[in-house]
């Protein structure tokens, strides 16, 4: 199990349980035992984004409550006609299916990075940039067809003046972060494929050496922007 | 087990090593299982895939009422489930970061409730004072 350094430099196993999270907040020391500053604050960083994305879902939901004209009916909004035939929500289906794909691709980098296979794990992450590049596209192309039907931020052809707003906020913010991430993204496959984490270059602004646990710190951006798509496709497109 | 999501030490390439080794020394089955890791993400994928399909269909054959709503959060508290826990490897870190991380969270739930409270009260002063939707 997880093992800690002590001031002379022994390794010494930790409790588990309960008794482990009391002695790991306890006692002047710091409280995320195996787990490095810059992961840690990514999780911390992604919880304050958890609130945010919280609070915006729960503005929605107080809109739609409280609302006395009917809510759009999203399966009639957001359905294309393929084929010479509505499909419900097709759009945001394979929107959905291409944000796990991309999931599952950063997972797989992540892994080759640990294993230092440079080449696998570049690809997989231009892959994983590649596949949230489709979905700012197709939200782009999902942004201009309700606009061009007259969706606004203050009214809709269909009902409640507060779709509009509601769906540009939620989705435009979860838009902003793919493509931050996408970014984001070509900038650590770039270190990757030159080998800066290997070689011990510095980067350009932080002037740090890289290690490879900054793939992971990176895919754990990227799966929670994954996640908080699973909440916005439950909560806003299904429900 | 906090072996396989690597403490950014070099110890994954370390168990990497041993793993290979494990079928000669016989090593536990949990350390074994980290040579293929691969396999784990893929198996998780496709579940994903799977539950994704699932909460599609739901919309697709239009059910109504509680059966839709619950469908749609079980299938969504099990996607994320899946993503934090294995993609974001919570499941193999210490319970000190996972508390943390993940507790917060849901005390908006408080929240949420409060929220329908107050939601229910401006629909009914709506109601009352400007009546029923246009």
């Amino acid at each position: 199990m997880a093992e800690t350094l002590t001031h002379i430099g022994q390794t010494e196993p930790r409790p588990a349980g309960w008794q482990g999270i009391a002695a790991d907040w306890s006692s002047d020391q710091r409280a995320f035992k195996n787990v490095s500053w810059g992961k840690a604050m990514m999780w911390i960083f992604l919880l304050s984004d958890t609130f945010i994305f919280g609070c915006f879902l729960l503005s929605y939901m107080t809109a739609r409550i409280s609302t006395r004209v009917p809510w759009p009916n999203p399966s009639e909004v957001f359905a294309l006609r393929i084929g010479g035939s509505d499909i419900p929500l097709i759009l945001i289906a394979i929107m959905t299916f291409v944000l796990i794909s991309s999931s599952g691709t950063m997972a797989m980098a992540v892994n080759f990075g640990y294993r230092r296979d440079r080449r696998k794990t570049a690809i997989l992450m231009l892959l994983t940039a590649a596949l949230g590049a489709t979905f700012v596209g197709m939200q782009a192309f999902e942004w201009t067809k309700l606009i061009t039907e007259g969706v606004r931020p203050w009214g809709n052809p269909w009902g409640a003046a507060q779709f509009g707003s509601s769906f540009f906020m939620i989705t435009g913010f979860h838009g902003t972060h793919v493509t931050i991430g996408v970014i984001f993204l070509i900038i650590v496959a770039r270190k990757v494929w030159r080998g800066d984490f290997d070689t011990g270059r510095r980067g350009f602004f932080t002037s740090r050496t890289g290690r490879y646990e900054n793939v992971e710190i990176m895919g754990l951006y990227w799966h929670f922007v994954d996640l908080v798509w699973v909440f916005i496709f439950a909560f806003f497109y299904l429900w | 087990m906090a072996e396989v999501t690597a403490n950014g030490l070099g110890q994954h390439a370390l168990d990497a090593v041993r793993a290979h080794e494990a079928p000669a020394t016989g090593i536990a089955h949990a350390e074994v299982h980290q040579e293929h890791p691969i396999k784990l993400y893929l198996v998780v994928w496709a579940w994903l895939f799977i539950l994704s399909t699932c909460s599609y269909l739901v919309d697709y054959f239009g059910l109504h009422g509680y059966l839709r709503w619950s469908l749609i959060l079980i299938f969504m508290i099990l996607k994320a489930g899946l993503i934090v826990a294995v993609f974001m490897h919570m499941a193999w870190e210490r319970l000190a970061l996972a508390y943390a991380i993940i507790l917060p969270p849901i005390l908006v739930l408080v929240f949420v409730t409060m929220m329908v409270f107050e939601a229910d009260y401006t629909l009914f002063t709506r109601l009352a004072f400007f009546g029923a939707g246009p």
